[in-house]
């Protein structure tokens, strides 16, 4: 598609008040998950007069929230999947394609059907992807099927779901954590949890074997363990320390540093970095994985006009990479953004809120809570010292909680 | 500088009317919207059943007294006593004057 036939199409089906308007800003989004989707609704919600065209290469949002509630048959994928009917609503021009390069000088984003669209500002929010390579064998394993990461929602969450139900009661599952920083600190043990709830009552005699590249549980670490004694003793084992080196699907088995382990389904997340998009972008600046921004506007630190959200940022100190960071992210990017354009200000240094609720049953959920404000000193957000928290102890009031949490921020993001 | 002007003239032409038109506003509406991620968009709640509260139309004054009971210990909570103690006195008010007039 050529440029001038994109912008005719996204002429047409503009739906802003001021459609006439010769020349309008546009800022265009690439990625639709809780930081893209997020940040192209509040354009559009705080400033109608300007142009939000999303880039996704996606049909729906597939909600990694609530997918280890998939893992476990405590809910399905229709419940986790949502349309972007919502943002269209907003009058946010959807493109349906993957954004596969930037040119940051000519402000133009190309895409992999062909045609570039030019932006004035461009949100960069790609997620996460994988560095497959820090783990022999990775690639080769996973493409066989007997591998799988199912750490980004969608066909590897039906698959993981598939093969527990499959396996043998007697069965070994192996869930292997990457070392911290990657999305969604508690997810792995919210995700050991979940199968371990599964396992007790559809095969009481199988196993789930932990293996976690860091030297403890790094979220929630007294409720995630005291869950697993009441809950899952004699079903869950978990080992810190314990980092994979090497998968191999045709023995169906995980290399540690210091042994191999073996089993019938082998959950292994390997290390994360940021979407490849910021990489092509020239967006990474530490360690080869990560994107430092300035957390005031979530500009990037590197490429001038581009703002970087979500999982993909080099996170700010204790800071989760999280869905509602993402959310959150979006909306100090969208403020900046939009002061940037119509000149009437963006509002005074960002605080936002974080709130994470992890299941640890069926019924029963434990959450974490900060809040995260701008530090002039130090150059970054920080905690606000006194504030924030753990759940005292896990609940079926906090699954409560985390399911209307859940349902809020879907709509919030998307709706 | 062409483009600022000309972004300013599309400023006053499409003039949206939920566009704050002042400083506490845009603080308020800044602030409010992290909350938004449990208590809906502009302060409404979406979904059915939801035990969480809706903001948007409530008293202001009710809002800024809840937020510094949650605060100061005086009303309990699952966890908006450990939200609350991140927020200081003149960040409440705008949160709560800026929910209070958004429309239910």
């Amino acid at each position: 598609m050529k440029r001038r036939d994109f912008l005719k199409y996204a002429g047409a089906i503009s739906l802003a008040g001021c459609a006439t308007t010769p020349a309008k800003s546009r800022v265009v989004v690439i990625g639709g998950g809780f930081g893209g989707a997020t940040a192209a609704k509040y354009i559009r919600l705080w400033n109608p007069a300007i142009d939000v065209v999303l880039v996704e290469r996606e049909s729906s949002f597939v909600s990694c929230p609530i997918s280890n509630l998939v893992l476990s048959g405590d809910s399905n994928m229709r419940e986790i999947s949502h349309g972007y009917d919502g943002l269209a609503r907003h009058g946010v021009q959807l493109v349906r394609d993957e954004a596969v390069a930037v040119d940051a000088a000519k402000k133009n984003v190309r895409l992999a059907r062909g045609g570039d669209i030019a932006y004035e500002r461009l949100i960069v929010s790609p997620g996460i992807d994988f560095n497959f390579g820090e783990i022999q064998g990775y690639e080769a394993a996973m493409q066989s099927g007997r591998v799988l990461h199912a750490w980004k929602a969608g066909p590897q969450t039906t698959a993981l779901r598939q093969q527990l139900e499959q396996m043998n009661n007697g069965g070994v599952v192996v869930l292997s954590i990457p070392l911290a920083p990657y999305r969604c600190p508690p997810g792995p043990y919210e995700r050991a949890s979940m199968i371990a709830a599964y396992l007790k009552r559809a095969k009481p005699r199988a196993k789930l074997l932990v293996l976690d590249a860091n030297p403890d549980v790094t979220s929630k670490p007294g409720l995630f363990k005291a869950a697993w004694k009441d809950l899952y003793a004699g079903i869950l084992e978990y080992r810190g320390n314990a980092r994979a080196v090497a998968v191999d699907a045709k023995t169906m088995t995980v290399k540690l540093e210091v042994d191999d382990v073996k089993g019938d389904v082998l959950n292994v997340v390997p290390p994360h970095r940021a979407g490849d998009i910021a990489v092509s972008a020239g967006l990474i600046t530490h360690n080869d994985r990560w994107c430092d921004v300035d957390w005031r506007s979530m500009e990037s630190k590197k490429v001038p006009g581009i703002h970087v959200l979500g999982d993909a940022t080099l996170s700010a100190p204790g800071m989760p990479k999280s869905a509602s960071m993402a959310n959150n992210h979006a909306k100090i990017a969208a403020a900046a953004i939009i002061g940037a354009l119509d000149g009437r200000g963006s509002g005074p240094d960002p605080k936002i809120i974080n709130t994470c609720y992890s299941f640890v049953s069926q019924t029963e959920a434990i959450r974490v809570s900060s809040v995260h404000q701008w530090d002039a000193d130090q150059g970054t957000l920080i905690a606000v010292k006194g504030s924030g928290g753990v759940s005292p102890a896990r609940s079926e009031a906090e699954g409560t909680f985390a399911w209307h949490w859940a349902r809020t921020i879907w709509a919030d993001s998307l709706g | 500088m062409h483009k600022r002007i000309f972004a300013l003239a599309i400023a006053v032409t499409c003039a949206a009317a939920s566009a704050p038109a002042t400083a506490q506003d845009l603080q308020g509406r800044n602030l409010a919207a992290s909350c938004a991620i449990c208590h809906g968009t502009e302060g409404r709640i979406a979904t059915k059943d939801s035990p969480l509260i809706p903001l948007a139309g409530l008293p202001r004054d009710h809002i800024a007294t809840q937020m510094r009971a949650f605060r100061d210990g005086k009303r309990p909570a699952t966890v908006m006593h450990q939200i609350a103690k991140g927020y200081t006195d003149p960040q409440i008010d705008a949160m709560a004057a800026w929910f209070a007039a958004q429309k239910r």
